[in-house]
């Protein structure tokens, strides 16, 4: 069987056909005749020239296809086909090119299907920056999150992207090129690492974002990242990922479980609320877990978020004298106020984290539901077609 | 090494053109520029100037950076100068010279001809500005209110680029003629601006979105000529103004499809099948079809006018000169000298319109007009498919072009919109059908009430299908400064 292709397309219907797009596109893989302007799937690859500077936004459209749809099929459009269900596509349109598409779609598995975006999420955008053209990111920041005496060393990386355009949602990721080649003499492929400041920046309307990055033992690209210093330059691509994306709905409340570095999207979730909707109450319910207090990023930060904003739970596992608490056991103890959130259809729910959590959040909310009288697994995938569960873990 | 992607901000002026290492250049640029801001300060009313508008701004050249949308305050904007990247070994692509190198510096012999051109050019750059500059106050909506401001500050971009050409390769008299396009006016008893269609008062919003479809579509096929051109420095600033210029015709398509959108639904929630029955339609707030026909009609041949007499020696000498090339020249397969070929133009004869074959070097703006034609029905064609849609028995056509003309064979003849000459007496009792009326020009006016709430829209008018830059509905465009 072949494997699914991703399209790229121009929806007929919002095209003024100026033709700007055939113009800019170095592959000429644009055409038109006296109707439409269509794109030869055979040309196209991805290379993204003409995603800015369509005045109308009808190129931005993609599709996954099992046979890509022909300049014949396209010339005849009078507007554009919806997505069809494709055989043996987990990944939808996360990323346009396999590898990063495949390290997302690993990520989500634990939502139990196939994720979609919240109905009121905005477009994000996506593939912009590629492996063979990359951005170039300046470090403006490194600051470690946890404790010195702790051996978890977790960062906060700040990089700024000068004149190039570099859009990003909340949830989405970004890849890091490390510098040299592997065994194999191969350029590394890049690392996927959550964004972990809001849309506008991690300074509004400064071109620049933050990341969350743990030192692993031996980690190429987290050893290469934690040891940037500011002034430095980065390769990265960019963004990724579609579905793990926040309602604008400010009536959304969202349920954020994670551990670790996992809390990158939900410090991207809180800012952008924050500076959004500052007023806003029982806005946000986050569930953090960390052996530590001293090892839990942002400690400090959160402690100023007000808690009639945003509730918080933390598990803490390692801590001396203490029972250990895991996010699940957090869940547990609050499991009138999540058998509560569970019924809300204005519940978002998202999960990220070490994959080793999955199982444990899962185990929680099936009780939870239960006790309630709820089938977790028909509501977990209800929620998720509706996009409202989310999970990224890894 | 000088970067000639990216846009520099080492001096007042953006720009990738090295303007700091150009000292003479720079400071007469600096000199002009005063005068420009005070000519956008005085124009367009304080508020809206001191209000925030989320607009984008061209950070290169290269594909990636010309869109980059942020808040902006209109005057703060970085009008900049910026041209295409230079085409390596690029020749001249049509007339008596193609073949030869593309010209970097200004053929002597042709110099007055293409200073006039660019002249013209850019008189009409901030002559549009100065027609639309009070639509801003009934704006149906923040959305409609920034797409204006983008075509405006972007007109006034094109202003600049037209100035550093002037400023760069003519002298004493370019910087002349520069400060000659600031001191006329539309619609200036005194010091109008050249061309008629630009000293119009652009009264409503139907009219600008008419105006953007039609009138800046000539723009285009302008600049499309332009692009052509044998004179490098020309052909790479108009190469780049075509990138936004697209905007303005996307303003334009979007808007009156919008209008008519929202005429076809409120008709069929009412009930109201005949498009004829204009008055229920008015009554329902909303502007009927057979009005936008005549709004149409006028639009058009007032921009057909734009393009001259359709047997020109000017433009027959413009293009043999290699100073103006034809409408996608490089991607024509003839010799691009048009010594032997003719070319079919309307002409005038025994009180009929009729056509006949001419040199085609003479009847060059006659075939720049045809392809403007070409390019115009089409928009035409997607708005008829809106009202199909709504199952609404109604079709929009483009009038004949003998109809309603000032320039050209036609000029004041009387033929009706679909090219048969008729009577003096036939003709004014047709054109209250024909063209838009006073009374007709007072209810689109009673209609033109602002609505500045964010995701609201006037209800003459239908929501976009798509944001700028993929924002959502309810997206801000513009955070209104309220003095």
């Amino acid at each position: 069987m072949n494997q699914p292709l991703k399209q790229h397309l121009i929806d007929p219907e919002i095209c003024i056909r100026c033709y700007t797009c055939e113009m800019t596109c170095p592959e000429q893989a644009i055409e038109h005749d006296d109707l439409n302007v269509v794109v030869d799937a055979a040309k196209c690859n991805f290379c993204m020239d003409c995603i800015p500077v369509c005045p109308t936004g009808s190129i931005d459209n993609w599709r996954v296809v099992d046979t890509p749809y022909s300049l014949e099929e396209q010339y005849g459009w009078m507007d554009l086909p919806p997505q069809e269900e494709v055989a043996g596509d987990e990944a939808g349109l996360e990323a346009l090119d396999d590898a990063m598409a495949a390290l997302l779609a690993e990520a989500h598995k634990g939502a139990g299907g196939k994720s979609r975006a919240p109905a009121t999420a905005s477009k994000p955008t996506i593939n912009l920056y590629t492996l063979g053209k990359p951005a170039e990111a300046r470090v403006t920041g490194n600051y470690r999150l946890t404790a010195e005496s702790s051996d978890s060393d977790v960062r906060h990386i700040i990089l700024d992207f000068g004149g190039q355009p570099f859009p990003v949602l909340e949830g989405q990721s970004i890849g890091i090129i490390p510098p040299g080649t592997d065994e194999a003499g191969n350029p590394h492929l890049p690392r996927l690492y959550s964004v972990s400041s809001p849309r506008d920046g991690e300074r509004p309307n400064f071109n620049n974002l933050s990341l969350t990055v743990k030192r692993e033992p031996y980690g190429i690209c987290s050893n290469h990242v934690c040891d940037l210093k500011p002034g430095d330059t980065v390769r990265v691509t960019g963004p990724f990922g579609a579905t793990f994306l926040m309602p604008s709905d400010p009536a959304a409340h969202l349920l954020m479980i994670c551990t670790g570095t996992g809390s990158a999207p939900f410090r991207a979730f809180t800012m952008r609320r924050q500076r959004e909707n500052p007023k806003l109450r029982n806005s946000l319910t986050l569930v953090f877990g960390a052996r530590r207090p001293q090892e839990l990023p942002y400690f400090g930060p959160l402690g100023k978020v007000p808690e009639q904003f945003m509730a918080k739970h933390f598990a803490f596992s390692r801590q001396d004298g203490e029972p250990k608490h895991y996010v699940q056991d957090r869940l547990r103890a609050e499991a009138d106020r999540v058998g509560e959130l569970l019924a809300d259809p204005q519940t978002h729910i998202y999960v990220c984290g070490l994959k080793a959590m999955e199982q444990g959040v899962e185990e929680a909310f099936k009780d939870i539901a239960r006790a309630k009288g709820i089938d977790w697994t028909g509501l977990r995938d209800r929620m998720r077609d509706e996009g409202r569960y989310h999970v990224e873990t890894y | 090494m000088l970067d000639l992607i990216n846009v520099s901000y080492d001096t007042q002026i953006p720009n990738n053109v090295g303007l700091s290492q150009d000292k003479k250049v720079l400071k007469a640029l600096e000199k002009w520029h005063p005068g420009y801001i005070n000519w956008w300060n005085d124009l367009i009313p304080q508020n809206f100037q001191e209000s925030l508008v989320y607009l984008r701004t061209a950070v290169s050249v290269d594909p990636k950076g010309w869109a980059k949308f942020d808040y902006v305050k209109m005057p703060e904007y970085r009008w900049g100068v910026l041209l295409a990247p230079q085409v390596e070994n690029r020749t001249i692509p049509c007339g008596e010279h193609y073949g030869q190198p593309a010209w970097q510096e200004v053929p002597g012999e042709y110099r007055n001809l293409l200073k006039r051109l660019i002249v013209i050019q850019g008189d009409t750059e901030p002559a549009s500005v100065e027609q639309q500059r009070l639509l801003a106050l009934t704006a149906p909506s923040l959305y409609d209110m920034r797409n204006l401001f983008q075509v405006n500050v972007e007109e006034g971009r094109h202003l600049w680029a037209m100035v550093y050409l002037l400023h760069k390769y003519f002298g004493r008299d370019g910087r002349e003629e520069a400060d000659d396009l600031l001191r006329r006016q539309s619609g200036s008893e005194e010091a109008p601006r050249m061309l008629g269609a630009f000293n119009e008062e652009t009264p409503d919003w139907l009219s600008f979105f008419m105006f953007t479809y039609f009138t800046d579509r000539d723009g285009k096929m302008q600049l499309e000529s332009l692009a052509q051109s044998g004179f490098d420095p020309l052909s790479r600033t108009c190469r780049f103004m075509l990138t936004e210029e697209a905007h303005h015709m996307f303003v334009g398509e979007t808007g009156v499809g919008r209008t008519i959108e929202r005429t076809c639904q409120v008709m069929k929630e009412n009930g109201i099948d005949d498009p004829y029955d204009t008055g229920r339609i008015r009554d329902l707030g909303v502007i009927d079809l057979p009005l936008i026909q005549k709004k149409l009609n006028l639009h058009y041949t007032l921009s057909l006018d734009l393009f001259g007499q359709e047997v020109s020696t000017n433009a027959a000498n413009a293009f043999n000169a290699g100073i103006k090339g034809r409408y996608m020249e490089s991607r024509l397969s003839d010799d691009h000298q048009l010594q032997q070929d003719t070319y079919t133009v309307w002409d005038f004869e025994d009180g009929k319109a009729v056509q006949k074959q001419v040199p085609a070097l003479t009847a060059i703006n006659m075939r720049l007009r045809d392809d403007y034609t070409k390019d115009a029905a089409g928009g035409v064609g997607r708005w008829n498919k809106i009202i199909e849609k709504h199952g609404v028995d109604f079709e929009l056509s483009l009038p004949h072009e003998a109809f309603h003309r000032k320039i050209g064979v036609f000029a004041d003849k009387h033929f009706d919109p679909s090219g048969q000459p008729v009577s003096g007496a036939e003709y004014d009792a047709g054109l209250p059908k024909w063209l838009p009326t006073h009374a007709d020009g007072d209810f689109i006016q009673s209609l033109m009430k602002p609505c500045y709430e964010p995701g609201q829209y006037a209800r003459w008018i239908a929501p976009p299908k798509v944001g700028i830059d993929n924002r959502p509905g309810d997206f801000e465009y513009v955070k209104l400064h309220m003095a």
